[in-house]
């Protein structure tokens, strides 16, 4: 599917904000992911969604390697490629009236659509959002815009609470939780709050991204799953945290 | 409408596009990008005695021009294909399927071989001796030529159905592996499986695979696959499904001047769902650009 980029800018010194025009009509949940074909690259880069129009599109990421690197210099105007309307995605139903959304990093991008599909579903969500430091932190204003409080924590205290996202969290009121971010995050946070439903997006080194190379598979409770493909969002229950 | 048919030991495919094992799952993947019925055959998921789930990841490695994959034969194991899989598949596709088998003992492979060839719509038995990504297995049987007679014989003695042999390019002398599997009653050859690869994360300063080791596929092995796709069908009789990197028609008409009757389409797969469909699209106007009238007129160079 062809997408053609309005805007590519930094919010930090790592994470860069791509606005796109193209039709979305494949997205159909929050917490879904697009595969980036990038030129000079064989495999395509999965970017989860970050929010959705019916013709716009925009893609929070981290540049983490020779690939995202190569995206930050997309320009306006520029095309391109995209396969859509990846993975499960978060299912608002799973979620209480007060879900807790917990965001580690560039694990907060697609916690916005998700946000403001619980805020259409006349639920309450609030953010929790863990970084190393002040300058690392982003889109926190995006969730306040839309009415939703924010809780900050950083490791070395200078934002926010000091410390892990876990730390925060005897705080803070919910009935539910979602969460993306590091693997070790997601497993303190599942240790943290046994008993809540919870929905965790995990990340996995995808080759096609759709389900056919079966090169993203994790051992669930229910067999083997795709991290792409029955996934990246699993139940709590579902996940071997071992 | 142009021919675009090809026979393989006497079964016709409508074309000669096949994706191959290991990209293409069991097709329900791919059934919503497009008709699975516009394929020639289906190379299904390389099938075991018993469910596997494979290697740890990460298993897959980004490299120029291809990748690297150490999955390491993940599938539900034969029972599995054939009560699930299978019956899923025929909804999609009407056409004849390959059977990709894999195995870690002669045993395991005939008695997958047994279960597969009584498949009304497996046309085919593919035997991968060529996995590189399981030990004491899979590759085992393809890097030497007495291993891969055995295997040729034993799954023969069972199979009603033509048995092609899936070879290895990590070898010295693939004409010698083949020559083996013809002179044990192979009916043909698919190559090449996977090239032998690894890459390093220089910031980790370890291995990009949880397994160390995996197997480069895509547009950067196509001029080994076909070298080899020549070598052997200047050194056997039995006809050869061609693979390895094929990712456009020009790719298609060249595997089969390099003396292939039908080609497989792999890695190419993940990058691009339309790979398929987009060459078989694109492979009469290629023919008519080279003045070729049908396919079958091609001949090894």
């Amino acid at each position: 599917m062809r997408f053609e980029i309005t805007e590519n800018e930094p919010l930090t010194d790592a994470v860069w904000d791509l606005r796109l025009t193209g039709d979305t009509g494949a997205i159909t949940r929050p917490g879904q992911f697009v595969q980036v074909a990038l030129p000079g690259f064989y495999l395509r880069r999965p970017i989860s969604v970050c929010a959705w129009g019916p013709a716009s599109l925009r893609l929070v990421y981290k540049v983490l390697g020779q690939g995202t690197e190569a995206m930050t210099h997309l320009q306006p105007g520029d095309a391109l490629d995209l396969l859509t309307g990846l993975g499960n995605g978060f299912d608002p139903a799973v979620l209480g009236d007060s879900p807790l959304l917990v965001g580690g990093g560039v694990g907060l991008p697609p916690l916005l659509g998700l946000a403001e599909a619980l805020l259409r579903a006349g639920k309450t969500p609030q953010v929790l959002a863990g970084f190393n430091r002040a300058e690392e932190v982003f889109l926190t204003e995006d969730f306040r815009a839309l009415g939703i409080p924010v809780v900050i924590t950083t490791l070395d205290g200078s934002l926010g609470l000091k410390g892990l996202v876990t730390d925060a969290l005897p705080s803070l009121r919910f009935d539910s939780l979602a969460a993306c971010g590091p693997l070790p995050m997601l497993k303190a946070l599942h240790r943290a709050v046994q008993g809540v439903p919870a929905l965790y997006s995990l990340e996995e080194r995808m080759g096609c991204g759709f389900g056919a190379c079966m090169g993203c598979s994790i051992e669930t409770a229910s067999g083997p799953a795709r991290v792409c493909r029955e996934g990246p969002v699993f139940r709590g229950e579902e996940l071997m945290w071992a | 409408m142009k021919d675009l048919s090809v026979t393989l030991s006497g079964v016709t495919l409508k074309n000669p596009v096949i994706p191959a094992s290991g990209t293409f799952g069991f097709g329900q993947e791919f059934a919503g990008w497009y008709d699975l019925n516009l394929l020639g055959s289906i190379s299904f998921k390389g099938t075991t005695g018993e469910a596997r789930f494979g290697n740890p990841t990460p298993r897959i490695a980004e490299c120029p021009a291809g990748m690297l994959n150490s999955v390491g034969l993940q599938n539900p194991g034969v029972d599995h294909v054939i009560s699930e899989e299978l019956p899923a598949m025929r909804k999609l596709f009407s056409g004849p399927l390959i059977a990709n088998i894999s195995g870690f003992s002669v045993d395991e492979y005939v008695r997958c071989a047994q279960l597969l060839t009584r498949e009304e719509q497996v046309e085919i038995l593919e035997i991968n001796i060529s996995c590189p990504n399981v030990r004491h297995g899979g590759m085992a049987f393809g890097t030497d030529p007495a291993a891969a007679a055995e295997v040729t014989r034993a799954v023969k003695a069972v199979a009603t159905k033509p048995v092609y042999m899936k070879l290895s390019p990590n070898v010295t002398d693939i004409t010698a592996i083949a020559r083996a599997c013809e002179e044990a009653g192979a009916d043909g050859l698919s190559l090449i499986n996977t090239l032998l690869g690894m890459r390093i994360d220089l910031n980790r300063r370890k291995p990009v695979l949880a397994n160390v080791m995996g197997g480069y596929s895509g547009p950067g092995i196509f001029p080994v696959a076909l070298r080899m796709v020549y070598q052997v069908t200047g050194a056997v009789s039995i006809p050869v499904i061609g693979m390895g990197g094929v990712s456009t028609a020009r790719d298609v008409i060249e595997m089969m001047m390099a003396g292939a009757k039908a080609v497989q389409v792999g890695a190419a797969n993940l990058v691009d769902p339309m790979a398929c469909p987009n060459i078989i699209v694109r492979l009469p106007e290629e023919m008519d650009r080279l003045g070729i009238h049908s396919l079958r007129e091609i001949t090894r160079v």
